[in-house]
């Protein structure tokens, strides 16, 4: 089975920079690149009737715009460098997805970049490479 | 509806002309009243008239009987699948691929909160106030049954709703009878879907939206002494009309947060007054059961303790309604009977669980007068139970939950307004959902439907308890009239899915994603 890393990607310039080390450690290892993009989903939230009656046609919009937005402006600039990758969209808690996609994929090794949020901040809203850092089932590299 | 609409523009303006004057505003409140009840009166008694040679209402035996046909038909499923429901709720049969669509537990809590209102805070208190507490017993059996009747048209509504290319999806009793009985080749589809939608608007402006601010103004009062309901009125009025006309969703949204929390808050709360009362513990359920068999003085006798629980129960759950059947339609699913599982949770979390502790803790806290002679309730001139504070409706629930903490009532005061208005959100949709389908799809139409469910907030607050009360459940159990026919033709088709779809789980066949 080929080595497969996974590396995660929000559009963000933290998340850039991992991806360039995602591909310099992929290339080195002769290893496949999953790029993974979490919309951020829970299936316990509460949600009024129209937005019930709306919600499969949103899913369709936000999978397409983040498709056109954040992951093909990526996926075409890393082709012009000659890296060919596989991305995917994914629905859920971020930190979560990251860890299923991974064991889905079989991936040896997960890579995300950090916002570098500290204090009060941090501890409110967490942080996606913390939480990973806790959870992670594979080797995990945060990018700074 | 031509005429009926003329008489609301007759109304508006009369209201209009009123603002304008000078009249006072008790007179306001009066005239608001006066036309309402002479407008609706023949409609209430048709709904509410006695099986010829008794005095029980054909009505209630009507929504008794098909619970309890439902519940045979499926050979009592509700107990049978309530574990598999809520592992459905938890999501571990959801297809991790489907995330991002609508789950069962929103699907859940957004019905919900459609049905958890004033019904279960306000009506358990009308139902205990005039049958005292043995309606407690019938509302709690009604909550059981309705389980099954919850079951088949939430089934209905997934089965047969239309969905389309943008979409959007739309569903509830109105497509199960015309595509359901096109496909069993029944006729009369077409006239069932026009007379449910007929009925749907005016339960949509009744119970779903005139008790509802009825009741949030007699709270107000409480706390903020007493004045004028066109006031509370016009003040919801705004709210609701900002949020479905001025499409200012945050409102809803969080409203749509905080509800449950204000559901899980008061029955905690009542279950701490129970404790704090656990001593009569033994008293109490005595009174239930003995005043659900035994004449204890309230009108009517046992039989008047089981109509109003019966009556209560149904307007608080909805099952049988059809209104469910609307909000249940919009989920995903590959499975239509998955969501008649899930939905059959909610007559047990609205009756089972949150009216009967609103009943108990009535009881517990001894808020009804009973004469130390005779055993009896004593009754006073209008048939209803006298209470320690002469109040009845939501000012009832609040005497009782004062008693014990006296700082309740402010909370609940916040809990009824927000319930009032999760449950008017809710029915205009519905309402929208009706009236859509009799006069079509399209901008306008839903404006003018808006625009008359925001003139009725105002009625709804001006008028007294008793018209509204009567007209909001009227209109919500003709629904019932013509949804349950539907569903006695519809059942058998229900009965395959529920057959094919258990064999399967049995089998393996649908899997566990978690």
């Amino acid at each position: 089975m080929p080595n497969t890393i996974v590396a995660a990607y929000d559009g963000s310039a933290a998340a850039g920079r991992a991806v360039e080390v995602a591909i310099t450690r992929a290339s080195a290892a002769d290893a496949k690149l999953v790029i993974v993009h979490v919309l951020e989903w829970s299936p316990y939230s509460f949600l009024t009737p129209e937005e019930i009656e709306e919600r499969h046609g949103r899913r369709k919009e936000e999978i397409s715009r983040a498709e056109d937005t954040i992951l093909k402006p990526l996926i075409a600039d890393l082709a012009r460098k000659g890296v060919t990758v596989e991305a995917m969209t994914r629905f859920g808690h971020v930190v979560e997805t990251l860890v299923k996609v991974a064991r889905d994929v079989g991936a040896s090794e997960i890579i995300v970049g950090r916002t570098g949020q500290t204090g009060f901040a941090a501890r409110i809203f967490g942080s996606v490479a913390g939480s990973l850092a806790q959870i992670a089932p594979v080797p995990c590299t945060i990018v700074p | 509806m031509i005429q009926r609409m003329d008489a609301r523009a007759l109304s508006i303006a009369a209201l209009l002309t009123l603002l304008a004057g000078s009249a006072s505003a008790q007179t306001m409140d009066e005239t608001i009243n006066g036309i309402f009840a002479a407008s609706t009166g023949w409609f209430v008694s048709f709904i509410f008239a006695p099986i010829p040679g008794t005095n029980f209402a054909w009505i209630v035996a009507w929504l008794v009987i098909a619970a309890s046909i439902f519940t045979l038909y499926f050979g009592f499923i509700q107990f049978r699948v309530i574990r598999h429901s809520l592992q459905l709720v938890r999501g571990d049969y959801s297809d991790p691929d489907d995330a991002g669509e609508v789950s069962h537990f929103q699907a859940l809590t957004t019905a919900l909160s459609g049905t958890v209102g004033l019904g279960n805070i306000a009506g358990v208190a009308v139902a205990i106030g005039i049958g005292g507490p043995g309606a407690t017993f019938w509302m709690i059996l009604a909550g059981l049954l309705g389980m099954a009747s919850k079951f088949t048209e939430c089934t209905l509504g997934v089965k047969y709703r239309n969905e389309y290319p943008n979409g959007m999806v739309s569903g509830g009793p109105m497509y199960y009878m015309t595509k359901g009985f096109a496909e069993k080749g029944v006729p009369g589809g077409r006239f069932l879907a026009i007379l449910f939608s007929i009925f749907c608007i005016l339960g949509a402006l009744g119970g779903g939206n005139m008790f509802q601010a009825n009741q949030a103004h007699q709270q107000l009062t409480g706390v903020f002494g007493d004045y004028p309901g066109w006031i509370t009125g016009i003040i919801f009025a705004a709210i609701v009309f900002i949020v479905i006309i001025g499409g200012v969703k945050s409102i809803a949204q969080v409203t749509e947060k905080i509800v449950p929390f204000m559901g899980i808050l008061y029955v905690g709360t009542a279950l701490v007054i129970i404790l704090m009362n656990i001593g009569s513990i033994g008293w109490a359920f005595t009174q239930i059961f003995e005043g659900a068999f035994t004449d204890m003085g309230i009108t009517g006798g046992a039989i008047g303790a089981l109509i109003q629980g019966f009556r209560r129960a149904a307007f608080s759950n909805e099952a049988g309604v059809g209104s469910a059947a609307i909000a249940h339609s919009a989920v995903r699913t590959k499975e239509p009977i998955t969501e008649g599982f899930v939905s059959l949770l909610e007559p047990f979390i609205d009756t089972v669980v949150i009216c009967t502790m609103t009943a108990l803790v009535i009881i517990f806290t001894q808020q009804l007068m009973i004469d130390p002679e005779t055993g009896l309730y004593i009754m006073n001139e209008s048939g209803t139970i006298a209470t320690i504070g002469d109040t009845s409706g939501v000012g009832l629930t609040s005497a009782a939950f004062g008693s014990a903490l006296s700082w309740f009532p402010f909370v609940l005061v916040i809990a009824v307004v927000l319930f009032a208005f999760s449950t008017m959100i809710s029915w205009s949709y519905y309402g929208i959902k009706a009236w859509t389908y009799l006069f079509g799809e399209g901008a306008t139409q839903e404006l003018i439907f808006k625009l008359i469910f925001c003139f009725f907030v105002i009625v709804g607050a001006s008028a007294s308890l008793g018209p509204v009360i009567d007209f909001s459940d009227a209109a919500i159990f003709a629904m019932a009239v013509v949804n349950i026919v539907a569903l006695y033709v519809l059942m058998p088709v229900v009965k395959r899915e529920v057959n094919s779809y258990l064999r399967r789980l049995k089998s393996g066949e649908i899997k566990k994603y978690r």
